[in-house]
């Protein structure tokens, strides 16, 4: 039978099927961190049981960390407190653990393809949303709750019904300025937040095979912002390259005998999926949001909307608008905005510092801006210092903070102040996301990098 | 975490007629600090019940007498965004055990019937009718009858049936949860991983 590659993986891992219910599926690698791992482990100590399989699980400190002075003790006393009970977890467990200050440190969906936890054809589940980032592997995975956490913990499963399936394809060239930020952002704002609900997307087509591994995980990241469980691209040579030699990839002959099976994950051709979708890639433009979720997008030189054009809805869609201070019609060009934020699982690589760097150059952040530039990890951190982009960045009056989740959800204090206007290359601009009252507006590193030093929205292909 | 049986709930309603509600609004990140499932309940829709002073919002449903109950309705899409299942925590800690909306986010649905809260899907008509039969008497009941999988009006006699599979249907009607399912097929999970080398 022709299968797609979602099914390749997925049947792989069942363990078993449950008649009229979910199935139970094998997890070959599990990420964690201190925010939604604690009552798991606490379910455990309850029932009396340990992790199964420590060796299956990575745990790291990320979204309540500080990006200011890491060597120094935490101030609030609740994140110091959730850090201490992670390592104290993964000590007492036997997990491996890099926690604040550890050179491997960063964000969970940053560091596991960065170390080669990540790779083709496993199934990889972590407490938060954006787990979907690791698809780019040709990996299955997706977030979970924290239930589903214990589960793992204790028995390297979850169940879970399977998903339907969902193929996006994206044929041709994508013009000048326009990212993976961009692709992702303007399939979101065609297909709603909520038009892959209950659907794992295989990404296909000319624009995601010329994509980078970073554009890759950009784009599979954001799968969850239009309701996916996840979402997948086949495996190829620029795969492949990315992960050999990384900590935890297969070595000699098992990388020989791995590389043989990865070859084979890829959608037969003829392979049915429960819908098809295609977009041109010469359609996209730049994008940026002008809304309350990732779904009220459009081009950057394009109108808000006018509430004619939305199908139903029209009083959650002006609660939105009212919520930014927005007016349907309206063109985004030129509005003032306050906070820059560069950074988060889906913009925090070293290829978004590089797009940064590239309009900021030879120009100066605007005084009416705070910039807050967080890399991804240490190591983006370290080649962002070796590739000279923090000279550059220096010279344009910004400064690079240190790792970690940051302003994408505001846990530790890099929170925008209520009613200022955030240019963030994050991934949710929910009310007060960044903070309370906070006003996100979603972008690209460019366009974020545009802002950052005219002080208002800027077209970057006006730039360059 | 154990939780409640579900089998039948009648219940007065609290409505929420706003689409894509996601899971910053039910419980906003920096309420995630605790390391115990305590106290989520009073961070409920924490930045839409209160000002930044903690003054309460005076028209927001949860802050009106009026509408008061153990079923939470909400818009089409309802909680969207971050898998954290302290959302689904702060609605069942509230008092809430049961959410209507028109369609769910994955994750939240999954999260809700993993800590007892019964995620009730119905056709946007029948949500419309719903919402307006609460505005029109705020004390009105809807009855979930889980072991038929039926919603309805009685004092209206309208009804209509939610899905559930029977698996999870089991579980809610008795309090089981997935992971005493798990350690119970221990073996063939410790088989299958041997298959399955890191």
């Amino acid at each position: 039978m022709k299968t797609t590659l979602f099914d390749k993986v997925w049947d792989s891992h069942v363990v078993s099927k449950i008649t009229n219910g979910p199935e139970v599926l094998f997890i070959d690698r599990h990420l964690i961190h201190e925010v939604t791992s604690p009552v798991a482990f606490l379910g455990l100590k309850n029932r009396g049981i340990k992790v199964l399989y420590p060796e299956r699980t990575f745990a790291t400190a990320d979204h309540n960390t500080p990006t200011i002075n890491q060597h120094l003790p935490v101030l609030d006393a609740l994140s110091a407190n959730q850090l201490k009970v992670l390592e104290e977890n993964s000590n007492e467990h036997g997990i491996l653990y890099w926690g604040l200050g550890h050179e491997k440190n960063g964000i969970v969906h940053v560091v596991g393809p960065e170390y080669g936890i990540t790779q083709p054809g496993a199934t990889i589940v972590c407490g938060d949303s954006h787990t979907s980032t690791h698809g780019a592997f040709g990996a299955i995975a997706f977030g979970i709750g924290t239930s589903e956490v214990e589960m793992v913990l204790s028995t390297q499963c979850v169940m879970q019904p399977k998903p339907k399936k969902m193929r996006i394809t994206i044929n041709g060239t994508l013009s000048k300025a326009v990212t993976p930020k961009d692709v992702a952002l303007y399939i979101i704002s065609k297909l709603s937040t909520a038009g892959a609900t209950g659907y794992f997307v295989e990404y296909s087509g000319e624009v995601f095979l010329n994509m980078s591994m970073e554009g890759r995980m950009t784009v599979c990241n954001l799968s969850i912002e239009m309701g996916a469980r996840g979402g997948i691209i086949a495996p190829d040579n620029k795969t492949f390259e990315y992960i050999k030699d990384r900590e935890f990839t297969p070595k000699g002959d098992k990388w020989e005998k791995a590389m043989n099976y990865w070859k084979t994950l890829k959608t037969d051709s003829n392979a049915v999926f429960d819908k098809e979708i295609s977009f041109e890639g010469s359609d996209i433009t730049p994008m940026i949001t002008y809304g309350t979720n990732p779904g009220m997008g459009m081009g950057i030189s394009n109108e808000i909307p006018k509430v004619e054009d939305q199908k139903s809805a029209s009083k959650s869609y002006f609660k939105s608008l009212d919520y930014m201070n927005y007016d349907e019609g309206e063109s985004m060009i030129g509005k003032k905005i306050d906070f820059v934020f560069l950074g988060s699982c889906t913009n925090g690589r070293i290829e978004d510092f590089r797009d940064f760097a590239k309009i900021i150059k030879g120009r100066k952040k605007a005084d009416n801006v705070t910039a807050w530039l967080v890399p991804g990890s240490h190591k983006v951190e370290k080649a962002i210092k070796a590739e000279g982009i923090l000279d550059t960045l220096e010279d344009s009056g910004f400064q690079l903070r240190e790792p970690g989740c940051s302003a994408c959800l505001a846990m530790n204090d890099d929170k925008i102040p209520k009613g200022k206007y955030a240019v963030s290359t994050s991934n949710r601009n929910f009310e007060g996301r960044q903070g309370p009252g906070s006003r996100t507006i979603l972008a690209s590193p460019l366009v974020a990098a545009a802002a950052a030093v005219t002080g208002m929205i800027t077209d970057p292909r006006t730039l360059f | 975490m154990a939780y409640d049986k579900f089998r039948i709930l009648k219940s007065s309603c609290v409505p929420l007629p706003i689409e894509n509600i996601d899971t910053d609004q039910i419980i906003p990140a920096r309420f995630l600090k605790a390391i115990e499932r305590k106290g989520f309940g009073d961070n409920l829709f924490r930045d839409w019940k209160y000002n930044l002073d903690n003054t309460p919002k005076k028209d927001f449903v949860l802050n009106n007498p009026l509408y008061k109950g153990e079923i939470l309705v909400g818009g089409k899409n309802f909680g969207s965004g971050s898998s954290r299942e302290h959302a689904a925590w702060s609605v069942y800690d509230y008092g809430f055990r049961c959410v209507i909306s028109s369609f769910f986010a994955d994750i939240f649905r999954a999260n809700c019937l993993n800590v007892g809260v019964l995620p009730v899907q119905v056709s946007e008509d029948f949500l419309n009718v719903i919402f307006e039969n609460i505005y029109n008497n705020p004390s009105i009941e809807i009855l979930i009858d889980l072991p038929n999988q039926l919603v309805s009006i009685p004092e209206l006699k309208l009804s209509e049936s939610f899905d559930i599979n029977d698996y999870k249907k089991n579980n809610m009607l008795n309090g089981y949860d997935d992971i005493d399912y798990l350690i119970n097929m221990k073996k063939s999970i410790t088989d299958f991983a041997n298959t399955t080398p890191l």
